[in-house]
């Protein structure tokens, strides 16, 4: 037992990554039915202007976050305008492989830029500690990244249901051209929610470099991935969804790593994902309507 | 008109530019040539072809085994040569690059080399042994780790040219449980890199070895290269009670591995291969995490052998106080087990090396002692490296 919950900690911290990452497919999946592919690439961008923050700037970690937080957000904006917006009328796969490409150029501009080589994270900037629980161990990277995540994602829901933008961005997702007839500026609201998932993302970034130690370019792919899988299993587009998602994914990994085969880590995550899109397409938070993919 | 005479001028300069710093190469090969300590007075020398990494992604393996082998070459030019002959080192630069590596040896064979010695990484080893293979010229590979080097993949022969100084890698394996098995350990888990041949290899040998022993492997699990999370498995491995964990694998992976392991509070010691030796280990895991940790390795230029510890001294001297790595060691064995086949067969004929080559025994190198098997393998010693509070320690030399 003692063991069973050890694991789920492990777990919720894990899923803590997954959970942030998966919130900016979902808010931009919800506004304007894009699969952002190049999300977990704006990880990777927020891990290292984190780090340059801390090595090069000599801020704390929260400053680092906060930083990262900023430029990804910027940077979002741009990949929108830049990428996505001439293709908003286009069909959907077009702009489903431009994410695709975006995905690439960052990579390869940060291997070009900074080499493919990993950095490590400033082990000094957040040293570990250990606290024991009557058997149970817990660092404060954990409850660091629990409880971060824990706040974004409380912040969030508050600005999605109590201030106007956020009513808007609901409107924009319901439909859009009807939203624009009520007089929302469609391409604000598009620019806040890359601007907000991006951020989200970077935060990601962050606590990944400052909870696993080590950064790389081509990083933000696995998690990408893994994150989108609790974004479908949440319900894309449902932001409580991507959130539980992400958590049940970290647990699931966990479990099957901690009680079975660590081998088969992977395929149970993917095997979820066919599991849910054959059995509850919609995600455990959605409802039904045979729309969506 | 003007314009064109303009870019004419332009090209010409730029080839007179381009002649100009081939040229500089030339020079440049030449004055190490002569670098020697050159007191040839009869006019026979045996050409040794150095084919190495000296630019490119590998440029500090194959510089640090030039220096090795230039020192050896030096030693026993200095020493009057072999079979009374001196030693002309050729030294070419492959820029890293298996292509260039298989065409500098085509040009070496055409230079008459006895013997080519390097490259150092496995992929330009392999790209070189069908051109001289074909001339019946030997290959001694200093450092190329991978099992498909003497031996055929395809038909599981031997290739009759090629040699290493090396041990191969799976050979990790059996060092390490031979050093658990000493340290009085009878229970051990491993934790390997599935997707690597490299570690599933070292992990297959560390079992069979181990398990000869008298141990029990209670526990084993993998994770793949990229990982960054292992705590659900260190938990479960943590469950099962073992007093040693082995975990071949590259420091990207280990390093945050022993780091998860020591927060789980997984103290008993833990073990690995040389894919360890990163300075990324002790800064990613802390020397906290580190301490009863252990790898195994080539050489350690802190060994007390006497040996190594002449080789140390010799090299520091020639270098600016520069400490040799394992690269720098094993080409000076290179050439070295090259000079002792020389004198055994009595002739600097690449036939005669080559059958001496294939029967060296006993052959006393800085990396140990050496007989070839049958596979052009050496049988060797080889060292486990401890961490003490960050530090690199050489903890002991295992013979197997």
């Amino acid at each position: 037992m003692l063991n069973f919950i050890q694991q789920l900690i492990n777990g919720l911290s894990l899923g803590a990554i997954y959970a942030l990452i998966a919130l900016g497919y979902t808010m931009v999946y919800g506004i304007i039915k894009l699969i952002n592919f190049a999300h977990g690439d704006i990880m990777m961008v927020g891990a290292y202007v984190g780090f340059f923050s801390i090595t090069l700037l000599g801020t704390n970690v929260w400053v680092a976050m906060l930083f990262a937080m900023l430029t990804c957000a910027v940077l979002g904006i741009i990949i929108e305008k830049v990428a996505y917006k001439p293709l908003r009328n286009s069909t959907r796969i077009a702009a489903l492989i431009t994410a695709i490409g975006v995905s690439f150029f960052l990579e390869y501009i940060m291997v070009f830029l900074l080499g493919a080589t990993q950095r490590v994270y400033p082990a000094d900037a957040f040293p570990t500690q250990t606290y024991h629980f009557s058997g149970l161990l817990m660092t404060n990277k954990d409850i660091f990244v629990i409880a971060s995540a824990v706040f974004l994602m409380i912040i969030l829901q508050l600005f999605i249901k109590k201030t106007r933008t956020g009513k808007a961005m609901r409107a924009v997702s319901l439909d859009q051209d009807a939203a624009s007839l009520m007089g929302i500026n469609v391409n604000h609201i598009i620019s806040v929610t890359f601007a907000i998932g991006s951020a989200l993302a970077a935060a990601a970034g962050v606590m990944y470099g400052v909870f696993y130690g080590t950064i790389n370019p081509l990083m933000g792919m696995v998690p990408g991935i893994k994150a989108f899988v609790a974004a479908v299993l949440g319900g894309i587009g449902i932001i409580p969804g991507a959130m539980a998602g992400g958590f049940l994914l970290g647990i699931l990994e966990t479990m099957v790593s901690g009680y079975g085969n660590s081998l088969f880590r992977d395929a149970a995550a993917y095997g979820v994902l066919i599991l849910i899109l054959l059995i509850k397409p919609t995600g455990l938070f959605g409802e039904k309507s045979g729309e969506k993919i | 008109m003007k314009k064109s005479f303009k870019r004419k001028a332009i090209s010409l300069l730029t080839t007179a530019l381009l002649l100009g710093s081939l040229a500089g190469c030339g020079n440049g090969e030449t004055s190490t040539e002569d670098g020697g300590t050159n007191t040839a007075t009869s006019g026979e020398t045996i050409k040794i072809g150095l084919n190495m990494e000296l630019s490119g992604d590998t440029a500090s393996y194959g510089s640090n085994a030039r220096d090795g082998a230039m020192l050896a070459i030096n030693e026993l030019n200095a020493a009057g040569g072999v079979l009374g002959m001196q030693i002309e080192p050729i030294e070419r630069d492959n820029k890293s690059d298996a292509a260039e590596a298989a065409t500098l040896s085509a040009a070496l064979i055409g230079e008459e080399i006895a013997v080519q010695v390097g490259p150092l990484t496995s992929g330009c080893v392999n790209a070189s042994i069908p051109v001289l293979s074909e001339a019946g010229i030997p290959i001694v590979a200093p450092a190329a780790t991978a099992a498909n080097i003497t031996v055929d993949p395809d038909t599981n022969e031997v290739r009759p040219y090629v040699f290493r100084v090396c041990f191969i890698d799976p050979f990790q394996g059996t060092l390490m449980a031979q050093f658990a098995l000493d340290s009085g350990y009878t229970t051990a888990a491993i934790y390997k890199d599935t997707s690597s041949d490299y570690s599933q290899g070292l992990a297959e040998s560390f079992k069979t070895t181990f398990e000869a022993g008298g141990g029990t492997i209670v526990a084993e699990e993998g994770f793949t290269s990229g990982d960054r999370d292992f705590r659900a498995t260190l938990n479960k491995i943590k469950g099962t009670n073992p007093e040693f964990l082995y975990v071949p694998g590259y420091y990207q992976e280990v390093a945050p591995l022993i780091k998860q392991a020591r927060e789980a509070g997984i103290t008993i010691p833990m073990g690995g291969g040389d894919g360890w030796d990163s300075p990324d280990t002790l800064s990613v895991a802390g020397a906290d995490a580190l301490n009863n940790c252990f790898f195994t390795n080539h050489y350690s230029s802190e060994d007390a052998d006497e040996k190594v510890v002449a080789f140390v001294t010799a090299y520091k001297a020639a270098y600016n106080d520069k400490t040799p790595d394992a690269f720098a060691a094993l080409g000076y064995d290179a050439i070295m087990a090259v000079a002792s086949a020389i004198e055994s067969a009595g002739s600097a004929d690449p036939q005669a090396i080559t059958d001496a080559l294939a029967s060296l025994t006993d052959f006393e190198g800085v990396t140990g002692t050496m007989t070839m098997d049958e596979q052009h393998n050496p049988i060797k010693a080889g060292v486990i490296i401890e961490y003490v509070d960050g530090a690199q320690v050489m903890n002991t030399r295992i013979e197997p």
